[in-house]
């Protein structure tokens, strides 16, 4: 019957509010319930003589509080609603927004992906009564309503690998990529690509991606959402969330929860709130460009008039971007700018989106330059005035400089003694012909020559290795080899190591056991003084201080503390050095300043050293002491510079550069899956652990138990994710021959 | 030949074993507080990741290290005259009672009872054709076995080489590998009965099985 569906589908909107507020306004949506209870029992008694008019009474009441609701959402309750099975998935949009689609990356179950969705689609327009289809690609993480196999939206590696894939195919086709986001977070699996690793291969791909790239925001989870969401424009649905933690996890790391406890719903709250994760914060801070607003309480399948909104949003954004860097278009572009949704019709105005050779670049640089341009004001920088213009000019001087250096003399000095070694060769060819038989005559009738004395020495003996390192003999010792005590391995169960007495391990041994090769893990201090070249290291952006951007409850007094403790104003110390007499910028981030994660001073920093060492063709090394991610308090201020650093890597690594990573201790989370896992350098120290997400976020998130050494560096070079793994005492001799021997063209010394 | 029965007996007259908690080293022994009866976990985790419950910490050198108990069970004794003292490596600190599992139990039954088989060497094993088709067909036990009897395949690297069984005459009363899996240098292959015994070890197993009651 008719009612029936009616007061089934009231019932489902009843339910879908209750979950959404959990236990908050509990008199309205009691009221709600007892008028549905009433009719409902009014209907089947047959008391109800109108069942229609009490329907559509009941309907008017149904929606009148839920604009009431709508207006006390806090950013939880949107949490809730992104994550409600009723939620418009993927799927939904592509049956609805798209006029045809067909899925490329698998179907349903049949994937290696269930939570990655790629298809390709096409959009019709006209003009006139001429009709045009134009083809795009769509990705996106599939949350489904509510299928176990969907695994809630969180891709494992192999589905990002495959979004990488298919984003390639788009650059060769040259068909725009729409990016829909709906994950809670990326799955923290190591087995190859790895899901740090294929992130961080995602976002530099699009970094460089060639065309125009469109994302939209519904539930952008940390690194897992960043994975497509480097894009020209970025919306959002307005009840999504985009964060670098979920209010739950952010609340067990505040509320010092241990595993397997669970944090009060009023923290969890108050997390979400102190987050600042709403489409609105966003559009405020200048990581989204602009909103998609939903139908009240969250759009659900059946809004169609939605879908319609999404349509015209999607290629209104399209068509921006295209038409921001490619010829004339004064009015529609005057259109777009000016007219809203309801008084143009986009699917009657036609935008070509193929571009040229010269506007896929000038698509490229703009999307760089706007990554590297946000979260500028997030952090502290106490740099003076004078300071500041002082940098511009010295800037300005490399680049004339370098310009003139490299791109003008070396250039045409190469290309002359290219030439000259090219007749050289032949000459020498030439001369060995002419003289072959002078020399044969030599041979048999001349006096042979004997070999020096130190020649033959040098043949018949053992080379001597030069034992400067296996000394011992350190620039820098810590503290710790100060201390009257013994310190067992850890593996002395398995090895059988004996004591070592710290003196001995901290200054000699360089913290590494003498039986076994166990690396204790020591001070950064350890590694930039001992690696680099005495009295070489110049640190450059000192001034830049990590701050509060959010506001985080208690943050100031944290970071005050850290300050007080290291005397460093961020985690990451920037600097010039010399190995071995070659000239490097190097990127240091220290464990120790708040468990060296990275915010927008660290990620400031970053791009601007990474910057320099483009400016003066020097080698780039990012030592990372050890992290523990993005800063979940400065929010997606810390999250966008995931995206942010790896463009400025990208740039530098065009460039003809070494960007090379050195791991050591612990380093997990955002970084290793943007700006430190895209190298293709990357060498960890014995005492490295490197991954996604530590052992206790893999426990709370899946539920699933790791093995003692998962993210060990040994692991993760079987995994194929990194190149190598270093001992302590070598990294200065490794690191000389890669200077040597690793990277492109356009460094000074090469 | 073992009598199974009375091996019984003797392990239900004592179902425990005592586990003498040592000094690893010399130091200062500082104990923990733990008491004569009180129970004790041993390493826990999927991986044995998770040490043992404290029970003391020696000192040498100021380094500190825990001693943690090596297995479940409970605190029969404790030293504690020795608390704050210098011991000696090696030198007791307490006694650990591990009340046997019923797993436990038939394990040592028929470590007892079984003559096994190890692997030589590192490789897979596998079954030769007719025992494999016999042991699949009516299991392992109506498999008879003797002295020189071509009874496996090692694969190794692609390498098949076929392996006899050494050892006394019997049937095969428990296989201890699964095909396609490594078995590493001397672990147990097959364990093997004499004929007669058969009859008389499944009874003991059945017994234990039913009656042994679990103290922890």
């Amino acid at each position: 019957m008719d009612w029936d569906k009616q007061l089934h589908q009231l019932t489902e909107r009843l339910n879908y509010v209750r979950d959404i507020f959990a236990d908050k306004h509990q008199e309205d949506i009691g009221l709600l319930e007892k008028r549905l209870a009433e009719l409902r029992q009014g209907i089947e008694a047959g008391t109800v003589t109108k069942p229609r008019e009490g329907l559509s009474t009941l309907e008017d009441l149904f929606f009148f509080m839920e604009c009431k609701l709508e207006d006390r959402l806090t950013p939880m309750d949107k949490v809730r609603i992104v994550r409600h099975p009723q939620r418009i998935c993927l799927r939904d949009i592509l049956e609805n927004v798209y006029d045809n689609y067909t899925e490329i990356g698998g179907q349903d179950e049949h994937t290696n992906d269930p939570a990655m969705l790629i298809a390709r689609a096409y959009i019709t327009r006209r003009r006139g009564r001429k009709v045009f289809h134009q083809s795009v690609l769509v990705i996106g993480h599939e949350k489904g309503h509510g299928e176990e196999f969907r695994n809630g939206g969180s891709a494992k590696p192999w589905g990002n690998a495959k979004v990488q894939h298919y984003m390639q195919v788009a650059e060769t086709e040259g068909i725009p990529v729409h990016a829909y986001v709906f994950t809670p977070g990326g799955d923290p699996v190591e087995d190859y690509p790895g899901a740090a690793q294929q992130i961080a291969r995602n976002i530099y791909e699009m970094a460089g991606l060639e065309v125009p790239v469109v994302a939209i925001f519904s539930e952008g989870g940390s690194g897992g959402a960043e994975a497509i969401a480097l894009a020209d424009r970025r919306l959002m649905f307005s009840h999504g969330y985009y964060s670098v933690i979920s209010p739950e996890g952010a609340a067990a790391i505040e509320g010092r929860l241990k595993r397997g406890e669970r944090a009060s719903a009023e923290l969890v709250e108050r997390c979400a709130a102190n987050l600042h994760l709403t489409a609105e914060d966003n559009v405020r801070f200048g990581y989204i460009d602009r909103i998609i607003q939903e139908p009240v309480l969250g759009a659900r399948p059946y809004h169609f008039e939605f879908f319609r909104t999404i349509r015209q949003e999607v290629i209104r954004a399209t068509d921006e971007v295209v038409l921001g860097i490619r010829g004339f278009a004064p009015m529609r572009g005057t259109a777009l700018r000016r007219l809203r949704d309801r008084e143009l019709n986009l699917d009657e105005m036609y935008v070509r989106w193929n571009l040229s050779r010269k506007a896929r670049r000038r698509l490229v640089e703009k999307r760089q330059k706007h990554f590297l341009r946000i979260s500028r004001g997030a952090c502290l920088n106490r740099r003076s005035l004078w300071g500041r213009l002082s940098d511009a000019w010295a800037e300005q001087w490399w680049e004339l400089y370098n310009r003139l250096i490299y791109d003008f003399y070396h250039r045409k000095r190469r290309s002359f003694s290219n030439a000259l070694e090219e007749v050289e060769s032949e000459w020498d060819l030439l001369k060995r012909r002419i003289t072959a038989p002078w020399r044969t005559l030599r041979r048999t009738f001349g006096k042979k020559r004997e070999a020096s004395a130190a020649t033959e020495k040098e043949l018949t003996t053992l080379s001597e290795w030069d034992r400067t390192e296996e000394r011992g003999d350190w620039a820098w010792v810590t503290a710790r080899a100060k201390e009257d005590r013994a310190i067992t391995c850890p593996n002395t169960g398995v090895h059988g190591c004996m004591d070592l007495w710290a003196p001995d391990l901290y200054n000699e041994f360089a913290g590494v056991c003498a039986t076994c090769g166990h690396h204790f893990p020591m001070e950064y201090q350890w590694l930039m003084y001992n690696c680099f070249d005495q009295n070489s290291l110049f640190e450059f952006n000192a001034e830049m201080e990590s701050g509060n951007p959010l506001d985080f409850p208690g943050m100031d007094t944290r970071l005050a503390d850290a300050r007080e403790k290291t005397g460093l104003k961020s985690a990451c110390i920037t600097l010039e050095a010399r190995v071995d007499g070659t000239q490097i910028v190097a990127a240091i981030l220290t464990a120790s300043f708040r468990g060296g994660s990275v915010g927008a001073a660290e990620g400031a920093k970053l791009v601007a050293a990474a910057e320099r060492a483009r400016r003066k063709r020097y080698p780039f090394i990012v030592y990372c002491h050890g992290t523990a991610g993005i800063r979940i308090q400065e929010g997606t201020h810390g999250l966008v510079q995931m995206p942010r650093c790896t463009v400025a890597v990208r740039r530098y690594i065009e460039a003809g550069g070494l960007y090379l990573v050195i791991y050591d201790t612990q380093s997990y989370g955002g970084p290793v899956a943007s700006f430190l896992g895209c190298s293709s350098y990357q060498f960890a120290i014995r005492s490295s652990n490197i991954g996604f997400a530590g052992p206790g976020v893999i426990k709370n998130t899946t539920g699933r138990d790791i093995p003692p050494d998962y993210h060990n560096c040994f692991q993760a070079l079987s995994r194929g994710h990194i190149q190598g793994v270093w001992d302590r005492r070598d990294v200065r001799a490794n690191l000389r021959q890669a200077l040597m021997t690793m990277g492109g063209r356009n460094l000074y010394y090469r | 030949m073992i009598d199974i029965s009375s091996l019984l007996e003797s392990i239900k007259a004592e179902p425990y074993t005592e586990l003498s908690v040592r000094a690893p080293h010399t130091g200062v022994v500082r104990f923990e507080g733990l008491q004569p009866g009180q129970r004790v976990n041993g390493p826990g985790g999927e991986w044995k990741e998770v040490p043992g419950t404290l029970i003391a910490t020696i000192t040498r050198e100021n380094n500190p290290k825990p001693v943690a108990a090596a297995d479940k069970g409970v605190i029969q004794a404790i030293h504690t005259g020795l608390d704050g003292k210098f011991v000696e490596a090696g030198a007791e600190l307490g006694v650990l009672r591990h009340y046997l599992s019923r797993d436990e139990v038939v394990r040592m039954l028929l470590r007892e009872s079984l003559s096994l088989f190890c692997a030589p060497e590192r490789a897979k094993y596998y079954f030769v054709p007719d025992i494999d088709k016999k042991v699949k067909i009516s299991g392992s036990r109506t498999v008879s076995v003797q002295d020189g009897m071509e009874l496996f395949i090692a694969s190794r690297m692609k390498r098949e080489i076929p392996l006899c069984y050494t050892g006394p005459e019997g049937i095969i009363y428990e296989v201890y590998f699964n095909q396609n899996e490594n078995v590493d240098t001397g672990s147990p292959l097959i364990g093997v009965c004499p004929p007669d015994q058969r009859g008389v070890i499944e009874d003991v197993i059945a017994r234990v099985q039913m009656e042994w009651v679990e103290m922890e």
